[in-house]
């Protein structure tokens, strides 16, 4: 279920970060503004009040409940994204403006200017924080606990409730995270060195 | 369809109005406390971790790596539920009975530990981040260590932190929602408290929204006339 949830999350909010992320990068007012305005806003919430938020908010939109699983997938993918998109900002923004007026001048057109030149270049950037944001959100579908979804640290809980040995338990399910958390650290932390040798 | 009624009342009818209040003032004093923890704590593992002994760098190292591949709620469980049972029964006893408010304070440790974390890494970077030609000008100027410090290297270095600790600020800062899961009511908390009273919690979580864009607003824009006011024109160069 931890997985699920952080594959779906990741996914989901890697596609919107890239779109949020060129919207603040977009010179046309209505388009930066409201990207802007989405990403702010999320950064300044935290999970577990977004997590709440659509627990809440969905329902009442489409009027009838959507389960605990599709509204934390929603919380977690509008979450990520604002931080996608700021990764991704900085990522494009690495790249100097001399690439982007080149592709121009060459002939080519927006899409093909990001598609070709900018985003190509930019992703070999965005590698290691991308990495580290995932082990993030790996992290936080632990906050799924609050809405009753049953991830790992919802059963962990449940056991703990039926057998009360919370200290092998709740050890037992640091070390399950810090292993995997663990694999992603290092992961960045050697594809940036290996950025650097490039 | 929009068969939901929209009773801000909630928000302000007693006692649920108070309840609000008080949350919001519990967020912000957990927050500032765990805050000098962290600050104090983030300050020890960044000198263990430069130091030139190994002992001390592994201590420092192995305390960063595990509390931040752990996720902070399960910190907050462990510390919580598990860390008591360790104790001596007596303790334990001692702990329940005598510690008013015992979720907060965990709250706060905990907060503050896993802040620390992260802060200590911010604070190696400053301290990794000036130049050791800054510490060669200064002796040969003839200044002492504590002069070198106090006018050289320390004013160098909180510039070049305090943009990165603005934001570890408002991590902690809203990391001190997840307390509500242990029992306290801070913002988050006695939202959803509220709405277990009254079925309101489309307009508390919404109120919760605006009391965390305003807090989070008003320490950026804080921090930001900071930042200008501390400025020395050409030294750091600003990234915009």
């Amino acid at each position: 279920m931890t997985f699920q949830l952080a594959a779906f999350a990741l996914a989901g909010g890697f596609l919107l970060g890239i779109i949020t992320g060129l919207g603040r990068l977009s010179t046309r007012k209505w388009i930066y503004y409201p990207a802007t305005l989405y990403v702010n806003f999320f950064r300044s919430l935290p999970l577990i009040l977004v997590i709440f938020w659509f627990y809440f908010m969905v329902p009442f939109i489409i009027g009838r409940p959507l389960g605990d699983f599709l509204s934390a997938i929603v919380a977690f993918i509008a979450f990520e994204a604002s931080y996608f998109a700021e990764i991704f900002r900085g990522g494009i923004q690495s790249i100097p403006q001399g690439q982007v007026m080149a592709g121009y001048s060459t002939g080519l057109g927006y899409f093909n200017t990001m598609r070709h030149i900018v985003l190509p270049q930019a992703l070999r950037n965005m590698v290691p924080p991308i990495v580290t944001q995932c082990v993030i959100i790996f992290q936080d579908t632990s906050l799924a606990y609050v809405i009753g979804l049953k991830e790992f640290l919802r059963r962990t809980s449940l056991v703990d409730a039926r057998e009360l040995r919370s200290l092998e338990l709740y050890l037992f399910a640091g070390f399950v995270y810090l292993v995997f958390c663990s694999i992603g650290t290092i992961a960045s932390r050697r594809l940036e060195k290996r950025g650097f040798r490039r | 369809m929009f068969s939901y009624e929209f009773d801000w009342g909630v928000l302000w009818r007693h006692p649920y109005g108070q309840w609000m209040l008080n949350g919001i003032w519990t967020t912000i004093h957990l927050s500032l406390l765990a805050w000098c923890i962290a600050v104090m704590l983030g300050l020890v593992v960044a000198v263990f971790r430069v130091l030139p002994n190994r002992t001390t760098r592994f201590i420092g190292g192995f305390y960063v790596e595990v509390i931040r591949n752990t996720p902070y709620l399960v910190q907050l469980f462990f510390w919580y539920f598990a860390f008591p049972t360790i104790l001596p029964e007596a303790t334990e006893k001692w702990l329940y009975n005598n510690v008013p408010d015992l979720p907060y304070w965990t709250g706060v440790v905990c907060l503050g530990i896993y802040t620390a974390s992260r802060v200590g890494e911010q604070f190696r970077a400053g301290m990794l981040s000036i130049p050791p030609d800054q510490y060669q000008a200064a002796f040969s100027t003839g200044l002492t260590t504590y002069q070198t410090y106090r006018y050289v290297i320390i004013p160098y270095a909180i510039r070049i932190i305090i943009p990165p600790f603005t934001t570890e600020f408002l991590t902690c800062f809203k990391n001190s929602a997840l307390t509500m899961t242990i029992g306290v009511l801070e913002t988050t908390g006695a939202s959803y408290l509220i709405d277990s009273y009254t079925w309101h919690g489309l307009e508390t979580t919404t109120a919760a929204t605006v009391v965390y864009i305003v807090l989070t607003l008003s320490v950026v824009v804080f921090m930001a006339w900071v930042e200008r006011k501390i400025y020395i024109p050409g030294m750091i160069a600003r990234k915009r």
